[in-house]
């Protein structure tokens, strides 16, 4: 190996002996520390593959000395956690939707267990703030298709509309346009009808006498006489100023055409009934219960 | 009149080592003066103020801490004396590290390093451990002969150096272990320590700052001032030249000359410098420095020099403060004959004192006129604004209510804004509708959620300001915030 030994004459460092385009490659050797600090690491690993679980097996991987097992670390904490919070979790369970109102430290914790279980599940729908959108119905206001209290809030969470649940909750409105139960030109008359009951503007010249008339032989069975709806039947209060669809012309006649039947999923087995309870009340304390 | 002799004159500093140089060990020897008394002092005062004070008390009445000086972390409050901090009131602590920063330019202004030579942490408990090492082991020459010697595992030495390293170590621990009492309370803390059973925390903070101080204070010494610590190079930029600063007179002592020739010489009736070049001031020096080589960095101009001169000065039968606190602008006055000024009232240390003056007066009025009721109310973002069925507009807001007092206390809630409107509190304990009520807790935060709902009618076609107003029913005390009030 002695032709490797050639010595660099500007540093007075031995080469390796590699050269590139000219350039030589001085024999630096890595400094001291570096290496025992790399040789300490290769001992360490060694170590820990022996206290820690490390290899796998054919079903399994070696347990290590320790017993370590991350698993067993979260069940510990969770555990820990349950019995923080076990107290305060188990008077929710067990307090009445009203009691727990009453109640500041229950109506704070229910409120702050709302808020997260909202983000993680209704927000997709009903938006962050709860606010809705077209079709969704905006929480923080008091129109409720099916009952602003707290019982019927929750009612809605347990079993959802139209959500397949044999609770669920049903409404009927009927497309009553592709059913061919009112002509195209009725269907405008009874759409203008109920902008007026809203104390919207008219198209003019439409003729009222034959709205009221079509809205009596098809509508108040469900929106009522009055046309303030029914929270039993989910029916609509149509002299409001909240809509959910819309209350333009176009859009009142494509919901009379087409009728509407949006969905709300049933939460009962999905969210245990104490976090259905604390949405209950989270729900309602965003200032539209009733 | 002694020789002329400027500073260029003098002999130059070594500037061309390397940056870092490899630490030369440095062995002070033990001086007495005046200078020495005041460090002994300070040191006792400020050890016995960091030791000592938690165990302090204070009364403040049932179910609240009696410690005196307590940063009560997982309740988030913070008690000194008669004060009673709460996070809100942060902004104090923002008035503190400005009274300590321009206190210390204050202190650069009047008399440089003042903070370095005496009341640093590194300095005291550096000066400690010296003191410490210098019992054991014995003064400089003791130290330097016994660190040299060949054969150095003697039973004796060994059972020094352990001894040593024990009470430096013991110092450290105690160190660390006052520290973590102002978190805590102490005497219960200390029991509970003693008996295994504190807080994982607290030994790993008394673990860290053991470490710290043994490190520190026994082996890194000044070169935490001379390579870590950023006030020096700070100081030089912010320091001007009437500032009393640890001075090598060089205009009486130079030419440094021994004894004997300064006594022929004046006896011819020529000038003689009255430094004999018997590197006292060196040989004191913690961190061993020249200070005959002048102002420079290293020096945290603690004044040990000054003892040491004057001791052979003394000695000698020449007048002291041959190195004293001076600075170059009477130097050049002496030279011309003229007598030393010394200028403690200069643009600079009246405007650092009026700063200070106006943050401390401006920190103890809202100190004396803080409220023990308060209130902060956030408007929610998300809706803004909610149309009801009736055409009415309502915002909802986020409001807290603070009771900084140690009774429980009736609240009531009015707001001043749109005409009519009304307000609602999420689970209030309403007396009369309008004016919803809540129980707020002793020392404790209310978080509530406030519905105000303005009638159809009076909707305002913008935003527009209005008041929240929680008023003790109690007291009569009454606490405001603005917010605004928002229409869709």
């Amino acid at each position: 190996m002695a032709d490797h030994t050639e010595v660099d004459s500007v540093s007075g460092t031995a080469t390796t002996g590699h050269a590139w385009d000219g350039i030589k490659e001085l024999n630096t050797p890595l400094p001291r520390w570096w290496v025992i600090t790399f040789y300490i690491t290769i001992v360490w690993a060694i170590g820990y593959w022996i206290v820690y679980p490390a290899w796998p097996t054919i079903s399994s991987n070696t347990q290590g000395l320790l017993g370590y097992s991350s698993r067993a670390d979260v069940a510990v904490e969770l555990a820990n956690l349950e019995k923080i919070r076990g107290g305060k979790m188990a008077a929710l369970a067990t307090a009445s939707l009203a009691d727990i109102e009453k109640d500041p430290a229950m109506l704070a914790l229910a409120r702050a267990k709302g808020k997260t279980v909202f983000g993680d599940n209704c927000a997709a729908c009903h938006g962050t703030g709860a606010t809705g959108a077209k079709g969704f119905p905006n929480l923080n206001d008091d129109d409720w298709l099916w009952g602003g209290s707290l019982e019927q809030i929750q009612q809605t969470l347990l079993y959802g509309v139209r959500s397949g649940h044999p609770k669920t909750r049903e409404s009927q409105m009927l497309a009553f346009g592709k059913d061919g139960v009112l002509k195209p030109a009725e269907i405008v008359t009874v759409a203008n009808y109920v902008r007026e009951l809203a104390g919207l503007p008219t198209r003019p010249g439409y003729d009222a006498k034959a709205g009221a008339k079509i809205f009596a032989e098809n509508c108040v069975a469900c929106h009522g006489d009055n046309a303030k709806g029914n929270p039993d039947l989910g029916a609509p209060n149509l002299t409001d100023k909240i809509w959910l669809y819309g209350a333009d012309e176009a859009t009142l006649i494509e919901t009379i055409t087409n009728g509407r039947g949006g969905v709300m999923p049933a939460w009962e087995g999905r969210l245990d009934p104490t976090t259905i309870k604390a949405m209950a009340v989270y729900v309602h304390s965003l200032g539209g219960g009733k | 009149m002694n020789q002329t002799v400027k500073p260029d004159d003098l002999q130059p500093v070594d500037d061309y080592g390397p940056l870092y140089e490899a630490h030369k060990k440095v062995y002070p020897q033990s001086v007495s003066g005046t200078f020495r008394r005041i460090k002994w002092g300070l040191m006792g005062f400020c050890l016995g103020v960091y030791y000592f004070l938690p165990f302090i008390r204070w009364n403040r009445g049932l179910a609240a801490p009696d410690q005196a000086v307590l940063v009560d972390l997982p309740n988030q409050r913070f008690y000194f004396f008669f004060i009673e901090l709460w996070p809100q009131e942060v902004y104090y602590f923002t008035g503190l590290l400005i009274i300590a920063a321009i206190g210390l330019f204050l202190m650069n202004a009047i008399g440089g390093r003042i903070w370095c030579g005496y009341l640093c942490p590194q300095t005291v408990w550096t000066d400690l451990f010296y003191a410490v090492e210098r019992l054991i082991e014995g003064d400089r020459r003791e130290r330097m002969k016994k660190d040299a010697s060949s054969d150095p595992m003697k039973l004796e030495r060994i059972s020094e150096i352990v001894l040593k390293h024990s009470i430096w170590l013991l110092i450290a621990w105690w160190t660390g272990g006052a520290w973590v009492l102002y978190f805590n309370d102490a005497p219960t803390l200390v029991k509970e320590l003693v008996t295994f059973q504190g807080p994982m925390l607290a030994y790993i903070w008394i673990a860290i700052l053991t470490a710290t101080t043994y490190t520190l204070a026994g082996f890194m010494r000044e070169q935490v001032c001379v390579y870590m610590c950023p006030w020096p190079r700070i100081q030089a930029a912010l320091t001007d030249e009437w500032a009393l600063n640890v001075t090598y007179r060089y205009d009486r002592g130079e030419t440094r000359t021994s004894v004997k020739k300064a006594a022929e010489l004046r006896a011819l009736g020529q000038p003689a410098g009255d430094c004999i070049d018997c590197r006292q001031c060196v040989a004191v020096c913690p961190t061993g420095i020249d200070i005959r080589d002048g102002a420079q960095m290293d020096c945290i101009q603690c004044g040990l020099c000054i003892d040491a001169c004057d001791t052979v000065m003394t000695k000698i039968g020449r007048p002291p403060r041959l190195i004293a606190y001076d600075n170059d602008i009477n130097i050049h006055r002496r030279q011309e004959g003229k007598p030393p000024v010394y200028k403690l009232v200069r643009a600079r240390t009246v405007a650092y004192a009026a700063i200070i003056a106006v943050v401390g007066g401006a920190m103890v009025y809202k100190l004396a006129t803080r409220s023990l009721l308060d209130v902060n109310v956030l408007h929610d973002r998300n809706p803004i604004a909610v149309k009801l069925s009736d055409g009415s507009v309502r915002n909802a807001y986020t409001m807290r209510v603070l009771n900084k007092h140690g009774f429980d206390r009736v609240i009531a809630i009015d707001i001043e804004g749109p005409a009519n409107a009304i307000v609602h509190v999420v689970g209030a304990d309403s007396v009369t509708p309008d004016r919803p009520m809540i129980v707020v807790g002793r020392d404790q935060t209310e978080e509530l959620r406030l519905l105000v709902t303005a009638p159809a009618e009076n909707n305002p076609d913008k935003s527009i300001p209005v008041k929240f107003f929680v008023t003790d029913i109690g007291l009569g005390v009454v606490a405001s915030a603005a917010d605004n009030f928002v229409s869709p």
